[in-house]
């Protein structure tokens, strides 16, 4: 077992979360009011846990670097929320919605842990509704369900486009009343940015005042991380701007470990990068899968000719196109896992069938869906013999009402109309399964400080499903942490407050404001941009969608070395006593830069293909995805020893009691 | 393109702030207006100057950062955008563009284009949510159905960003478009009606405090918010507002 231990309870799986709840030591109600408990992110998970623990009675402080708890990126999240209801009686159950997440993150991920999100699932959506998310309702005014890539079920809620930002105002509506109660101090522009550490649990905080430049120190009896994931190390990602790794990384050096942190989702469905200026790319949800067929032209001379701008997608016929998803994949087709599609197109545009300026997109076209609805509309509203346009306008309409919204953010961007001509599009770095690795307790290896959400690395595996962070987000915090936070606490009653007086906080103060001095004070001659686009083309080009052992060890040279020219010819304009975002920035680069590397390097141990972690020397014949369960049927949890090359790898061998294993297929 | 920029700098809230000229040059149509800024800073930052501060964070049109007047209109002159999904295609060479931070008294500036909202957060404290405790112990999800059109009429109010565009664009700065819109959502459904009449006393109250100024009708928010918030929620905040105080 090594020193990793799950402390996944005994007994049948279904059993096991309500024996845990059953036996679990308590907090009575008058000793919670003495306990303190910070949590850092206010997005889903930090949203959901901070409202629930301080309606339960515990003070909570909560931390974010927006302005708002109401900005967290859960915000932008768009197709929807799994959960197994099955209210539309096509055979869904709690099993069924875990066995597609431990198939669909392929074999990766904690069983326990997957089974205890599908059993809490259908209860995310009750209390949502309690608290007034307006979810889409189907006229007899029960909810409506849609549904998502790599399963076969109807179980995905949703708000038009917007799930992530209804649900997330609902978490925060949930932190407002506690606010207003004074349960809940939200201290907003301010950044963690050290965890402290007293006899070995995690007793605080050090931040810094965003607007003020003050560096402060907030104790509490235990620690929340609910800080989303690292895909900005990429620079290139769907990540808000500031999304960032700097509370779990600086976790990690104080001894959390770090879980597969080359499992990263490329979604397959994202606005292609336009050029050099580019600062952030914007996703198109999956839900277009359902409705749009991905291809590239089926002939190297007419992928060229479109790209030099001599022919138009719509004028090849049918046979000169290669629907290449429904071809390789027909029982899915256009509706695969994320990280098969992704694959897939970056394997056609490799081989030069690309359709913009830069050769790397490919068409997500809505003809076919236009004249399929067209049809039925003509002969649902009586029209007999609809000539063409008539069915095109027909047809136009109703794909206007299910994706609109899209269609409208898709012109905005690209100036193309989507109606008339094909969307392109290309993957992008989306959201990352690894993170911190976490116990049945999601409690990290530092004793006293827990992980939530997309900070975590459990549920996932090496894949994600859509419309399943949500779900995980709201679980680990309205139903998970609550309970296992109490047991930890139930040892803390007799704690009392903790000071911040203590030499622990003082030195972890003074190693913060030295860290700062340094950067503020090196004034190089490169800005944090430069050297935050340089780390994110190593990552995107020898880290990114395939990976190989000689690009792996590139990339950990090459990082290692820009790391060192980083902190020598970093230029941070200002000073560090006010607002200053090019230091916030600063510090945000330092640490992807060490992420980076250790990334590279689970990549480069890892000697298998599995979910979005692809290796190039472990495919098949055919170019799908290899694992190798035998060797490597384990979470990879990296412990901190200093410079990321001396990361030491410890194992959690996972346990598949309730699965059978199989070669992951969506032919 | 090139472009002539008039940017408001303003060091912190205690400070006099100033219009300041930028000249810039290889700006592309593709860009979005961020983007543009960001190629700003860049120079700026290799010039040894300080970059223009603006807030900023989801860069796709939701988590309702961004806020910056253009040329006199909250998040520029397209509509049903936010500053960030604003493409510089829309300008044209040789243009002038006034940038400044959206101003009302309950939004202090803090440094140069980014202002203070919390007045925004601790109006949705004084009462915009339902008191039900977060246990998962509620009734089934569908065991209330609710008509479609009051659904997707909530939905509609509950798609505010919370940018403040609307007060912004207000001659009164007033915060009316944003309140109702949190009120609207729940008085459309049956879980927001127990607690309607203290929500939305408790809520005008608080706007009042905040320093935000009255209605007169004017329509100017519902044009300029990029989430196209309707004017009748200001509406139906009236009714619910006339009728909590009637109830007393």
């Amino acid at each position: 077992m090594g020193i990793l231990d799950s402390k996944v309870p005994a007994g049948p799986l279904a059993d096991k979360w309500t024996d845990y709840k059953n036996h679990i030591e308590l907090v009575n109600p008058a000793n919670k009011r003495n306990i303190d408990i910070i949590v850092v992110g206010t997005g889903l998970a930090g949203g959901a846990a901070a409202a629930t623990l301080a309606e339960l009675g515990y003070n909570v402080k909560t931390f974010c670097y927006q302005d708002s708890p109401r900005r967290a990126h859960s915000i932008a999240a768009q197709g929807g929320i799994n959960a197994a209801k099955n209210y539309q009686g096509d055979g869904d159950s709690n099993y069924r919605l875990f066995y597609d997440t431990v198939k669909g993150g392929d074999y990766r991920s904690r069983e326990a842990n997957v089974y205890r999100l599908a059993e809490v699932s259908g209860n995310i959506i009750d209390q949502c509704v309690a608290q007034g998310v307006p979810f889409a309702r189907e006229y007899g005014g029960l909810l409506d369900n849609r549904s998502f890539g790599g399963v076969l079920v109807s179980r995905t809620f949703y708000a038009k486009g917007q799930t992530g930002q209804q649900l997330l105002l609902g978490a925060y509506s949930a932190m407002n009343r506690q606010i207003n109660r004074g349960k809940i101090q939200s201290h907003n522009r301010h950044e963690m940015m050290d965890l402290v550490k007293i006899d070995g649990k995690a007793r605080g905080i050090i931040a810094r005042n965003l607007v003020t430049g003050e560096i402060e120190r907030h104790s509490a009896h235990a620690v929340v991380l609910a800080t989303g994931g690292y895909g900005n190390v990429f620079f290139l990602s769907t990540n808000a701007m500031g999304s960032n790794v700097m509370a779990a990384w600086r976790a990690h050096r104080r001894g959390a470990f770090m879980a597969n942190p080359c499992f990263t989702q490329i979604h397959p469905t994202c606005i292609p990068v336009s050029g050099d200026h580019q600062s952030k790319l914007t996703l198109m949800s999956e839900s277009l899968r359902n409705d749009g067929r991905i291809w590239v032209p089926a002939r190297l001379e007419d992928a060229q000719a479109i790209r030099e701008g001599k022919l138009k997608p719509t004028q090849l016929a049918e046979a000169e196109r290669d629907y290449y998803l429904e071809r390789r994949y027909p029982a899915f087709g256009n509706l695969v896992p994320r990280d098969v599609a992704s694959r897939a197109a970056k394997e056609r545009c490799d081989a030069g069938f690309g359709v913009n300026k830069t050769g790397e997109a490919v068409y997500l076209d809505f003809a076919a869906a236009i004249e399929r609805y067209g049809n039925e509309k003509a002969l649902t509203s009586g029209i007999k013999n609809a000539d063409k346009n008539t069915v095109t306008k027909l047809g136009k309409d109703i794909v206007e009402a299910k994706y609109g919204n899209l269609f409208q953010m898709y012109e905005k961007i690209v100036d193309e109309n989507p109606y008339e001509t094909p969307m392109m599009i290309y993957p992008a770095v989306h959201y990352t399964m690894g993170g911190l690795w976490v116990d049945y307790n999601l409690q990290t290896t530092v004793e006293g400080c827990y992980a939530a959400g997309e900070a975590n690395f459990s549920d996932h595996g090496a894949n994600r499903l859509g419309a399943s962070a949500l779900m995980q987000g709201l679980a680990d915090g309205y139903f998970v942490l609550p309970y296992t936070i109490g047991d930890y606490l139930s040892n803390d009653i007799r704690t009392g407050e903790i000071s911040t007086e203590s030499p622990e906080f003082e030195s972890a103060e003074n190693e913060v404001k030295e860290r700062i001095q340094k950067l503020i004070s090196s004034k190089g001659e490169h800005s944090v941009d430069y050297y935050h686009k340089k780390l994110g083309k190593i990552m995107w080009n020898q880290c990114g969608m395939s990976r190989n052992a000689k690009d792996l060890q590139n990339a950990i040279d090459e990082i290692s070395a820009l790391r060192t020219d980083f902190w020598a010819n970093v230029k941070v304009p200002g000073t560090a006593d006010g607002l200053n975002q090019e230091l916030e920035k600063a510090g945000r680069v330092a640490d992807f830069l060490e992420l980076g590397e250790l990334f590279a390097k689970d990549a480069l141990t890892r000697n298998e293909s599995c979910g979005g972690h692809f290796r190039e020397e472990y495919q098949t014949p055919e170019g799908e995805a290899l694992r190798d369960d035998e060797n490597f049927k384990f979470v990879s949890a990296w412990e901190y020893k200093g410079e990321p090359k001396d990361a030491v790898l410890h194992k959690e061998e996972l346990v598949y009691e309730n699965i059978e294993l199989k070669t992951r297929s969506y032919k | 393109m090139k472009l002539n920029l008039k940017i408001w700098r303003q060091q912190d809230a205690k400070s006099k702030g100033k219009m300041t000229d930028y000249a810039i040059s290889g700006v592309e149509g593709d860009m979005s207006f961020l983007e543009m800024l960001d190629v700003l800073n860049e120079q700026l930052i290799n010039k040894g100057d300080e970059p223009v501060v603006f807030d900023h964070d989801c860069r796709e049109g939701i988590c309702g950062s961004c806020s910056l007047m253009i040329n006199g209109e909250p998040h520029g002159p397209d509509r049903m955008v936010t500053t960030c999904q604003l493409h510089m295609r829309k300008f044209s060479d040789g243009d002038t563009i006034v940038i400044e931070p959206f101003r009302a008294k309950a939004f202090p500036v803090i440094k140069d284009l980014m202002v203070d909202r919390s007045s925004f957060d601790r109006i949705q404290q004084a009462g915009g949510y339902v008191s039900v405790n977060t246990s998962g112990n509620t009734q089934d999800a569908n065991s209330i159905p609710i008509e479609k059109d009051n659904a997707d009429d909530a939905f509609y109010a509950a798609a505010c960003i919370g940018c403040g565009a609307c007060v912004a664009a207000c001659k009164n700065a007033s915060a009316m478009l944003f309140t109702s819109a949190k009120v609207s959502q729940y008085a459309l459904l049956p879980q927001g009606q127990v607690e309607a009449t203290e929500r939305v006393q408790n809520m005008v109250r608080q706007m009042d405090l905040e320093g935000f100024g009255n209605c007169t009708n004017t329509g100017a928010c519902e044009i300029e918010c990029p989430k196209g918030i309707s004017l009748e929620n200001i509406a139906r905040l009236n009714r619910e507002y006339y009728s909590a105080n009637l109830k007393g």
